[in-house]
């Protein structure tokens, strides 16, 4: 399918879902661009999940349109959806490893199921040791997601999210119960993966820091680490945040819009910094 | 009243608010049990096949459950057996222990008894299985790669069950007979050959059909309540908890409505 820059990866038209009567989302609507990178923040029970759910077409819209590569899923059948779902990745929260499989069997696992991702069986081993690696987690193929910790299981996540090289990732509270250590290798990782495949990403997150990183930093391939965008010359990639309150999108725009809001709800995430 | 929304999408529901609220549950609840066991149908046809799934399922649910289903058909056939001749003892009827054991064993004892079993052991089983699964996202990660849930989760398990079920309860009922003999041979003093030969000639075609198609409906009950209270879990573990319970409890208490009527359609067919 032919995607001019134009045209955005991601678009919600007014998008409201609802659980019963209680909202989820209310009447959102924003557009995510090819390379872009997006922070999405609030407090929880914001509809953050949601909203990424929505946009993989595993929660359906009671309202609006969800756009995904200019075609609407919103009104899409199960089954013509795997299509578009293959063409994106997800990290769940809590990682969603399938824990009857073991590491090898979970990171094959969408490049042997989805049914547009034609790879030859020769190919899968080596793809996934691949994405092992870009996660640092070789050696782990045989063990089980219950064997691993917490960071490793991300990783491991991670690594299964992106193994299909998808133009467009999704990351659920990607440092959510991590010691910050952890959690800044995981912000990295997501930042390499985004610099080095140009994919357009959309981090849901609770913590400033973890959109700092993703907006001011790039991935130096020399070192293997970030570097602030300004040094070297490489700039960092647009990174829009998003900030959510109770299912109603109440801030969109740069970073320096975002320091400077006198919001009070708005301004409390942006004092977590540290 | 909050009621979880269904993961496999259904017909919304939205009425005057207040009015019949009470009836909403319920009704969404059988809606949405009907089209969970439209699609585990339908998929049966449909591709991919699991036969992996099916094959480790049938070993998990069937071979799994071979000891409690040999001790409850036993023991089943020897009380029958015990209580039976003190009926038969008032008309001096002793002798044909073996005729009542048969038949209900064949009819009735078989095949509900070891449906109870497996919905205590395979109903909560999946629930609990599938409640995980859905509570840690694993459900949706399913969807997310590519993979419809209720292909490669619910089918194999109802298929499983369909093919298992039957058959355990076949050795269930043979057991029992085995069990009816002992207590026929040992404390009732009867002739071994008396007692078979009683056994096998009560048994009609009509008694074999009825005790071989309970079975086959029990496995869908079984089977399908487990998954279905499994994929609408919400509530972190307490949520699998009940999901549990929930599942059990449902499951045994629909074989036993459906084995009256089962029941009552044979009885009625074969006294006519």
């Amino acid at each position: 399918m032919a995607e001019d820059n134009e045209s955005p990866v991601l678009r919600f038209d007014r998008v409201s879902v609802a659980f019963d009567t209680t909202p989820a989302l209310s009447d959102v609507s924003f557009q995510a661009y090819e390379g872009e990178s997006r922070v999405i923040m609030g407090a929880t029970g914001s509809g953050k999940t949601v909203l990424l759910k929505t946009a993989l077409g595993l929660q359906r819209p009671d309202s609006g349109t969800v756009y995904v590569f200019g075609k609407d899923i919103s009104r899409m059948r199960e089954r013509e959806l795997f299509d578009i779902r293959s063409r994106i990745g997800m990290l769940f929260q809590e990682s969603a490893l399938f824990d009857s499989l073991n590491i090898e069997d979970n990171v094959s696992y969408p490049l042997l199921n989805q049914k547009s991702i034609h790879c030859p069986a020769e190919e899968v081993l080596p793809r996934v040791e691949e994405a092992l690696k870009f996660v640092e987690l070789e050696g782990t193929l045989e063990k089980f997601p219950s064997e691993l910790s917490g960071g490793m299981r991300r990783r491991a996540a991670i690594a299964r999210a992106v193994v299909t090289q998808p133009p467009l990732v999704l990351y659920d509270s990607p440092t959510a119960g991590l010691d910050p250590i952890t959690a800044n290798t995981i912000v990295a990782l997501i930042v390499k993966e985004r610099d080095l495949n140009k994919t357009t990403t959309l981090i849901v997150t609770y913590r400033y820091q973890d959109g700092n990183l993703v907006a001011n930093f790039r991935y130096n391939p020399e070192n293997g680490g970030l570097v602030p965008a300004g040094d070297g010359g490489g700039t960092a990639a647009r990174t829009v945040f998003m900030v959510l309150r109770e299912g109603r999108l109440v801030f969109e725009g740069r970073q320096a819009e975002l320091e400077a809001s006198q919001d009070p709800y708005i301004s409390k995430f942006v004092k977590h910094r540290g | 009243m909050r009621y979880p929304r269904s993961p496999y999408g259904s017909i919304e529901f939205r009425g005057p608010a207040g009015l019949f609220d009470f009836l909403k549950g319920p009704f969404i609840a059988i809606q949405d049990f009907y089209l969970l066991t439209g699609r585990a149908l339908r998929n049966v046809a449909a591709r991919p096949h699991y036969g992996d799934d099916i094959v480790a399922q049938m070993d998990l649910i069937g071979v799994g459950s071979l000891p409690i289903v040999i001790l409850t058909g036993l023991f089943a056939g020897a009380v029958m057996a015990l209580q039976m001749s003190r009926a038969l003892q008032q008309y001096g009827q002793v002798d044909q222990t073996g005729t009542l054991v048969s038949i209900s064993l064949v009819r009735e004892l078989g095949p509900v008894l070891t449906a109870l079993m497996m919905a205590g052991r395979n109903s909560s089983g999946i629930a609990s299985e599938l409640g995980s699964m859905k509570v840690t996202e694993q459900i949706d990660a399913m969807r997310a790669l590519g993979t419809d849930p209720i292909q490669k989760l619910v089918t194999p398990r109802m298929v499983a069950t369909a093919v298992m079920l039957p058959l355990l309860t076949i050795l269930a009922d043979f057991i029992g007979m085995f069990g009816g003999w002992f207590v026929a041979r040992f404390f009732l003093d009867l002739p071994s050959q008396q007692y078979w030969s009683t056994v096998w000639r009560a048994l009609e075609w009509n008694d074999i059909t009825q005790g071989l198609l309970k079975p086959f409906v029990f496995a869908f009950i079984i089977s399908l309540v487990g998954c279905y209270y499994g994929l609408r879990t919400t509530g972190g573990t307490q949520g699998v908890g009940r999901a549990t319970t929930q599942s059990m409890v449902a499951a045994s208490v629909l074989i036993l409505v459906l084995d009256f009527f089962l029941g009552k359609i044979f009885v009625s067919q074969a006294v006519s």
